[in-house]
């Protein structure tokens, strides 16, 4: 069954320059690299939301939503 | 706050190369500041020239780009008549270490409150790939095309001698070690050193078969331990916190003498 409220992964393709680290290290391989060289998301719904690709992309273009329930989760 | 808060989205995307290091420093230079709450009024960055040195430019502080090699000189002035603001230099290891290298261990002998972040690709990247103090013997640049036969610095130990009172390392693949060495870095109440080990893949991985930024990036991840797990695997580079101590530091002590010599200037002659 997939979540009611999936974690959002914004890709910004204006500022990625396709270096493919986000998807190389993604643990859940949640991305790949399209055609045009840029990241793209393929499995959302596998997404833990570890924010290892937001923060390793060194073009600031990812940015990992997540879902409202896994953010009260965490803070409870 | 978030991210975007911290930077001159006008300047995006940035000039760096694709899968460069420094950005990696940039992205978590900032979660660092946010993880701390402070206000970019409260933060002066100074940097030199390079490519690391742009970093200043993409960052919405108050920011000086000033001259290659000389970032610290500056810092010291800001921070000397401005002691209450947080001053950051980042610079590229040709900046800190080749003809900044003078300004590095004064700054670090007299312990002045700046955290200086070295950006280590081991090359200068934005001259186009000649050899730095830190690339090391056998490496190949654009000026050794047989491979260099210098020895290279160890930017912690040199810190440390030279009486930094902070010293870290880390790697652009252990990102959340980016960002507490560097907000440790900022809290701390006198001169701060963070290496973090960089990936050029344009000039540094291309001239020594390196691979892209991804096979980069292995490699710090499995040519670096952790510091307390070092003894087990000495072959690998140690990442960590060397040194936290307490030193007097250069803006108190100044500010110190002044008060005396206002108050009894006679007894300081
Ligand atoms: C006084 C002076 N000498 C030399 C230069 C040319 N120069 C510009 S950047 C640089 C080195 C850059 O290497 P590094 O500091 O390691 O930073 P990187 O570009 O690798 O990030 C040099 C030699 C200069 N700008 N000013
Ligand atoms: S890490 Fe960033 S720049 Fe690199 S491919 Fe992923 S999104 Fe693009
Ligand atoms: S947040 Fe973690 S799991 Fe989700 S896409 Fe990014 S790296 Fe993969
Ligand atoms: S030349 Fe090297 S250091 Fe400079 S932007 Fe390109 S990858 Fe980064």
């Amino acid at each position: 069954m997939k979540p009611k409220h999936p974690t959002v992964i914004c890709i910004n393709t204006d500022w990625c320059k396709g270096c493919g680290i986000c998807a190389a290290f993604c643990p859940k391989q949640v991305l790949v690299m399209n055609q045009r060289d840029k990241a793209e998301v393929v499995a959302a719904e596998n997404c833990i939301a570890c924010k290892q690709c937001e923060q390793r992309c060194p073009d600031l273009a990812i940015q990992v939503i997540k879902s409202p329930a896994k953010e009260e989760k965490e803070a409870s | 706050m978030s991210v975007q808060d911290y930077i001159r989205e006008r300047f995006f995307p940035h000039i760096w190369c694709p899968g460069c290091g420094h950005g990696t420093v940039l992205n978590n230079l900032v979660r660092a500041v946010e993880t701390l709450g402070l206000d970019k009024n409260e933060i002066v960055m100074v940097s030199g020239i390079g490519c690391s040195s742009r970093i200043a430019g993409y960052l919405d502080f108050h920011t000086l780009h000033t001259l290659h090699g000389r970032a610290l000189a500056f810092a010291t002035g800001v921070k000397l008549s401005r002691p209450e603001l947080n001053v950051i230099v980042p610079m590229g290891d040709g900046d800190a270490l080749a003809i900044g290298g003078n300004h590095f261990i004064h700054a670090a002998r007299r312990n002045i409150n700046i955290t200086a972040i070295v950006m280590n690709n081991r090359i200068y990247g934005m001259t186009g790939g000649q050899f730095s103090p830190l690339s090391g013997e056998a490496t190949t640049a654009t000026t050794a095309p047989f491979g260099t036969i210098d020895p290279d610095f160890d930017t912690v130990a040199l810190a440390t001698a030279a009486g930094a009172s902070y010293v870290a390392r880390t790697t652009t693949y252990h990102v959340q070690e980016i960002r507490k060495r560097i907000a440790e870095a900022i809290v701390h109440p006198g001169f701060a050193v963070v290496e973090v080990m960089s990936q050029c893949p344009t000039y540094f991985g291309r001239k020594n078969k390196q691979g892209d930024a991804v096979e980069m990036l292995r490699r710090y991840k499995e040519g670096t331990v952790p510091l307390d797990k070092q003894p087990a695997d000495p072959e690998k580079i140690p990442r960590g916190v060397f040194v936290q101590r307490e030193r007097p530091e250069y803006c108190k002590r100044y500010e110190h003498l002044v008060q005396a010599a206002m108050t009894d200037g006679a007894a300081l002659t």
